[in-house]
């Protein structure tokens, strides 16, 4: 669960498509790597022997046999050379097409409004009863063995949504609906970013992925859906005051309370998540209390302002906000 | 001899022009700079501001403040941004007005000078604007108030935001035509008889 430490690999996979992906990946790294291995012996074999050739004053390289030996190794060279990449195209528009869709899957797909802000992600998750629809930031819970639709809308600039263990990277773009499907065949924790440069801090817009069983999936959805527990010592109550009463309420939100704004990201259940400020930093009381304060210092030009409250209202908002399970 | 003595005054002359053309461009730089550690204009600049002119005693010197944030094309645009997203535009509908007054216009009910944009932000107003005291922070004041002053046309044209991160509604602020000057678009608070 080193969420922080880890780097992420397309050939550490948990799914057929990045399966497929790596498979992919490995047969064109080795047959690539063959192939340069032999065009470099067979330049240091034409330059030893022409060397040679030099030394000993043979005028052979004039001789009209061997102009027409040697075209005919160019026109070797080159039809293998067009076999190889035509051989690529078509393994790679294969996998392109065994990856795209979920196809022997019988199970019914589960449905993930994604949308990319600067900095962070927010993930929608839709149900055919309305008020069965999950609003949740930064954490991505799948059910391993189910297909899941992947909505990619975007509310700013053009970002990327990618889970290097599971598939393959797709674009979420502002004013369009990209489609992608993900199926993880493992239960896992993974870090998954954006893959499209899109600002300042596109370095730390990250959400972490937990894919899990189905039961231990409803668990969580039904825990997430159901409103934020009201506090009840009270420097907790004290601190949900200074939520609503001061520079929180006007982008975030807190279900069961007058916080409802939608700019930033949802925070009904903080506490559960194990990152905070899109996966920069894990979900501690001090990293908190620093991110609340100036989170210009952490993460440089992102869009929450620097909030100077005095210690006893930073006090009880962390207590609050530690109440949000 | 003299004619070298021309060239070479000249040319003293063109390497100055060159200078000073380098030196402006240079400051005009600032324009996009985004400063995320930028200090607000002293923060309660807009406690001073009064709500009438009339006064017992001598008149009150007319305070001036400097919004530095309209020098500054990045902070013009986190202000178009928060008016978006906090909607503003709910009732002042980018500018154009709706059930509030609209803000692109030179009438101004109480006062079009940055510290009374802020103060009726802080404060609120009577009949519909609500008070965002404590839940504003101050730079984002300034921004906000940067913002809705370049609406008017009441602000320097140069750092007028050239593109937005944000998905856009309008044409940009550079590719809209000149404002007029606006002649009562005065200074200070002038009592208005209109309701809002």
């Amino acid at each position: 669960m080193s969420a922080m430490t880890w780097a992420g690999s397309i050939f550490d996979t948990a799914g057929s498509q990045a399966e497929r992906i790596a498979r992919l990946a490995w047969f064109i790294i080795t047959v690539s790597t063959i192939v340069y291995v032999l065009v470099l012996a067979a330049t240091a074999l034409a330059v030893r022997r022409a060397r040679a050739r030099t030394a000993r004053g043979d005028l052979a390289d004039q001789a009209p046999e061997t102009e027409r030996r040697l075209t005919r190794h160019v026109l070797i060279a080159t039809g293998v050379s067009t076999i190889l990449l035509l051989v690529y195209v078509t393994v790679t528009a294969q996998t392109g097409r065994a990856i795209a869709w979920p196809m022997n899957s019988t199970q019914q797909p589960l449905t993930v409004e994604v949308t990319g802000h600067q900095w962070w992600w927010e993930f929608r998750y839709r149900d055919s009863v309305p008020s069965n629809w999950l609003s949740t930031s930064n954490e991505l819970h799948i059910p391993v063995g189910r297909p899941v639709r992947v909505i990619l809308l975007s509310n700013d600039v053009i970002h990327s949504f990618w889970v290097p263990e599971l598939h393959g990277k797709q674009d979420a773009i502002p004013g369009h609906r990209n489609t992608t499907w993900l199926q993880a065949d493992r239960p896992g924790v993974w870090k998954a970013r954006c893959a499209e440069f899109c600002g300042y801090q596109h370095a730390k817009m990250a959400f972490d992925v937990v894919a899990e069983s189905p039961a231990r999936f409803n668990q969580w959805y039904v825990s997430q859906l159901a409103s934020a527990s009201p506090p009840t010592d009270t420097s907790a109550k004290r601190g949900q005051d200074v939520f609503v009463q001061r520079t929180c309420v006007m982008c975030h939100t807190i279900s069961g309370t007058p916080a409802g704004s939608r700019v930033g990201p949802e925070l009904s259940h903080l506490a559960t998540r194990p990152s905070i400020a899109a996966g920069s930093l894990p979900n501690t009381r001090e990293n908190l209390s620093r991110w609340i304060l100036n989170p210009q210092l952490i993460k440089p030009g992102v869009h929450m302002p620097p909030n100077p409250l005095p210690p006893s209202e930073m006090n009880a908002l962390l207590d609050y906000l530690e109440t949000l399970k | 001899m003299i004619a070298r003595t021309a060239s070479r005054r000249e040319a003293r002359v063109r390497n100055a022009v060159v200078i000073a053309i380098a030196l402006a461009a240079i400051n005009g730089c600032k324009r996009e700079e985004r400063r995320f550690d930028a200090e607000a204009p002293s923060a309660p600049a807009y406690a001073a501001v009064a709500q009438d002119t009339l006064q017992p005693g001598v008149p009150r010197p007319d305070i001036d403040v400097v919004n530095s944030a309209e020098k500054n094309a990045y902070d013009i645009s986190e202000g178009k941004r928060l008016f978006e997203q906090w909607n503003c535009s709910g009732c002042h509908s980018h500018g154009g007005g709706g059930m509030g007054p609209p803000l692109m216009d030179d009438e101004w009910i109480y006062g079009s000078d940055p510290e009374n944009i802020v103060a009726t932000i802080v404060e609120g107003r009577p009949n519909g604007m609500p008070s965002f005291r404590a839940r504003i922070t101050n730079q984002q004041l300034w921004e906000i108030a940067a913002y809705v002053r370049s609406m008017a046309g009441l602000t320097p044209k140069a750092p007028s935001p050239g593109r937005d991160d944000d998905m856009q509604y309008k044409v940009d602020e550079q590719r809209t035509a000149a404002q007029p000057p606006r002649a009562s678009a005065s200074r200070g608070t002038p009592p208005k008889s209109e309701k809002p």
